[in-house]
């Protein structure tokens, strides 16, 4: 089967540069460019074609939550969002940390899901942070990382054990960093707004203690490490010494961090509340600032699905997270159009980055690559209505809200997924 | 005249003129409450319900008389925090009590945002009688009222509030309510018990009592929470009684008029030495809670008002 898309703006990550042009797909990979249109001719009509979104923290509520999101409910979010792939996490109940829930989820995933999908595996046991999982038995089951998620491994000897053995098999570990004595219990980041709300709250310097110990141990043990749903500012000093002295780290950030601070929450709203908490403008504006340089190498949407009664609760007692599938292209326009960041490099934390550091398909217009691709209008605004999203959640913060970008087609492997 | 609210939530949403609205009104409570016959009708017909989720005599006791010299249909429901295990039943429990058509409704909660996530879904009028450690709007209002009636005015006055500022509600809605007003506001306090960024709300912060009482019209305790004692927030309750207790020598520091004031109940030996309490030269603790009626009346009457303004404006029977 051949599909060329026409009149194209290209968007290529890898190569950081934006063309007009024309694209052709032949069984499922990237035939080429500016060939002679063959197969299904698709107008694209200036917009913008790129790689398919890989978004590397989503939670499915399979199995235990299924009323929160199902593999048919998550994978029809995340191909009306542009995501291609989906790298599933492992907070479920119970907890993914054997072959054999690994195995479950992947069957479900494959049948019920247009896009494709991979899954993390806890690192220890229950995500209780004492045993660390059969790493070896999941890997071969497919696992393409290892992470308790938000739960830190508080006991140093244990986590040091599991990088270790990890680095043995060349798995990668994920971890969000977070001291968690500091953080226990806390709704909010403290300062003035935490004061005003009287809410419980923590200093981001919690954040940077978890990272520097992640990194010291990363250090002593030579593991593939990558530090996600950063959050802080103060957390970049040291990520960049880390990058600098050669360590295997890569750092990510959820789009939420990007695009909202701790402002939002206003009225106590609880579609805010996140984990970790959001942070102030300046910590916001040094996290763009470190997408587009590179230093953060990833952008997630973290989806987190929760339903109306565990979020109508009093702030503190309310659940944190947020449905992102299908916002997160229009929420990353916004540093687009703040001028903050440019198309490919954007792209390159959405799509490229993730695919390589997972050694994943993906990620690529160059020729050979999967076809997995979305078609998008950057500048096409909308008021979102919580409402009609596909996630069986509907816990977004950004209900009501003016956004630009709209997906107007995703495929997966050269098959169209969604749009008209 | 003007109040233009629906609920009384905090006093952060206050414009200046309202808070003198509402203490003007009370005054004139404060005077009835004093005369023979106590009993006025602006809440004639109308149904008061007190939901305490935290346990309260005073408060709830204030409110309870405050409804009924103003005529109202008061109902007390003891809603202890351990059989509300969850907090769907806060919502459920407000529709189910929405459905009953109460009037007023007066709710203390130990989480802070309970009490505005409450009036989002109930269709009268709704007071906060302290949630969690955000707000306690009419504290501080009968605080302000006390403190118009001995010092004569409510503004350019050193106020000075000590002891446990983070944990403290009382702290929160005084410290607003007295900046507004255009007062010098000082925080008196061990660091461990100061909420962060405080020095941002245009306040001065001192950790030596006596510095901080330094020429003080007015030195306003707060109540020290016995679990905060046990070496978490300060190392014992002697260390915290000696550098941080009210007495007559560290009060010294403050104006030779200077009043004290305490929310209650109070722990002597604690916070305050307990023959200071009773002073009744220096203490107008027993004033408050005087006033603590009278405010009340007031700020119910003006939401009634407004409750009956707008039911007339969607042409339902007032």
């Amino acid at each position: 089967m051949t599909t060329t898309f026409t009149n194209a703006r290209l968007i290529d990550p890898e190569t950081g540069a934006e063309t007009r042009g024309s694209l052709t797909v032949r069984d499922g990979v990237i035939a080429g460019r500016d060939l002679a249109p063959e197969g299904e001719v698709i107008d694209c009509a200036g917009k913008c074609l790129a790689p398919g979104i890989v978004d590397i923290g989503v939670k499915i509520g399979e199995p235990g939550e299924r009323h929160k999101e199902s593999f048919r409910t998550a994978g029809a979010a995340a191909a009306a969002g542009g995501v291609t792939t989906m790298v599933t996490r492992p907070d479920t109940t119970p907890a993914i940390d054997t072959p054999e829930t690994l195995q479950f989820v992947t069957r479900r995933a494959r049948e019920l899901t247009p896009v494709r999908i991979h899954t993390m595996a806890a690192l220890t046991k229950g995500r209780a942070g004492h045993e660390m999982v059969e790493i070896g038995f999941l890997m071969d089951a497919g696992a393409v990382a290892f992470t308790d998620c938000d739960r830190v491994i508080a006991d140093t000897k244990v986590f040091s054990r599991a990088l270790t053995y990890a680095r043995s098999l060349g798995a990668l570990v994920i971890a969000h960093p977070q001291e968690p004595g500091l953080s226990n219990g806390a709704a909010v980041t403290s300062g003035k707004f935490a004061t005003l709300r009287g809410l419980p709250a923590v200093s981001p310097m919690a954040e940077r203690m978890g990272l520097e110990r992640d990194l010291a141990l990363v250090e002593m043990t030579g593991a593939r490490y990558h530090a996600d749903n950063l959050s802080a500012a103060v957390s970049l000093g040291p990520l960049e010494r880390a990058k600098a002295a050669g360590l295997d780290v890569t750092a990510g950030i959820n789009i939420h961090h990007l695009t909202l601070n701790e402002l939002d929450v206003g009225d106590y709203r609880t579609f805010f509340k996140l984990k970790p908490p959001l942070r102030s403008e300046d910590d916001r504006l040094a996290m763009v600032e470190a997408v587009a340089s590179g230093l953060i190498d990833i952008i997630s949407s973290m989806h987190t699905p929760q339903d109306e009664e565990t979020k109508r609760l009093p702030f503190e007692e309310a659940a944190s997270g947020a449905v992102a599938l299908e916002t997160l292209l229009p929420a990353a326009m916004r540093l687009v159009h703040a001028g903050a960041v440019d198309l490919p490099t954007l792209w390159r934390a959405l799509s490229t980055n993730p695919a390589r550091r997972f050694g994943l398909p993906g990620g690529s217009l160059a020729d050979g690559a999967p076809a997995d691709l979305v078609l998008f209008d950057p500048d096409a605004p909308f008021v979102l209505n919580r409402f009609k999203l596909r996630s069986k959640s509907k816990n977004t913060p950004f209900d009501e809200a003016r956004m630009e970008g709209k997906v107007l087609g995703t495929w997966v492997g050269g098959e169209r997924v969604f749009g008209p | 005249m003007s109040f233009r609210h629906r609920h009384l939530l905090g006093i952060e949403p206050l414009h200046p003129t309202e808070i003198t609205t509402i203490l003007d009104l009370a005054d004139r409570y404060a005077d009835l409450n004093r005369s023979a016959l106590k009993r006025a009708n602006a809440l004639e017909g109308l149904t008061q319900i007190n939901m305490f989720f935290e346990a309260s005599t005073r408060t709830q006791a204030s409110f309870e008389i405050a409804g009924k010299r103003l005529g109202a249909d008061v109902m007390n429901m003891a809603m202890q925090a351990s059989s509300i295990k969850k907090g769907e039943t806060l919502i459920d429990t407000a529709m189910t009590l929405n459905a009953m058509h109460p009037d007023l409704l007066v709710v203390r909660h130990p989480s802070s945002g309970a009490v505005n996530l409450l009036a989002d879904k109930v269709n009268c009028a709704v007071l906060n009688a302290g949630d969690g450690r955000h707000e306690h709007p009419t504290q501080a209002l009968l605080d302000a009222l006390t403190i118009r009636r001995e010092k004569g005015r409510l503004h350019r006055l050193t106020i000075a509030i000590c002891g446990d500022i983070a944990h403290s509600r009382v702290a929160r809605s005084n410290l607003i309510l007295l900046g507004k007003m255009e007062n010098r506001v000082r925080l008196v306090g061990p660091p461990t018990l100061m909420p962060s960024q405080i020095d941002q709300f245009g306040v001065e912060v001192f950790d030596d009592m006596r510095a901080g009482l330094e020429g003080a019209d007015v030195v306003m305790m707060l109540r020290l929470q016995r679990e905060r004692m046990d070496g978490g927030f300060i190392p014992s309750e002697r260390e915290y009684y000696h550098r941080f207790g009210l007495d007559a020598e560290k009060l010294s520091y403050a104006k030779d008029d200077a009043i004290v004031m305490h929310p209650g109940p109070m722990n002597r030996g604690v916070e305050i030495d307990g023959t200071l309490a009773d002073d009744i030269n220096r203490s107008v603790i027993q004033e408050q809670v005087e006033m603590g009626v009278a405010v009340r009346m007031a700020a119910m009457d003006l939401l009634a008002r407004n409750l009956r303004a707008a039911r007339t404006d969607k042409g339902v029977m007032a």
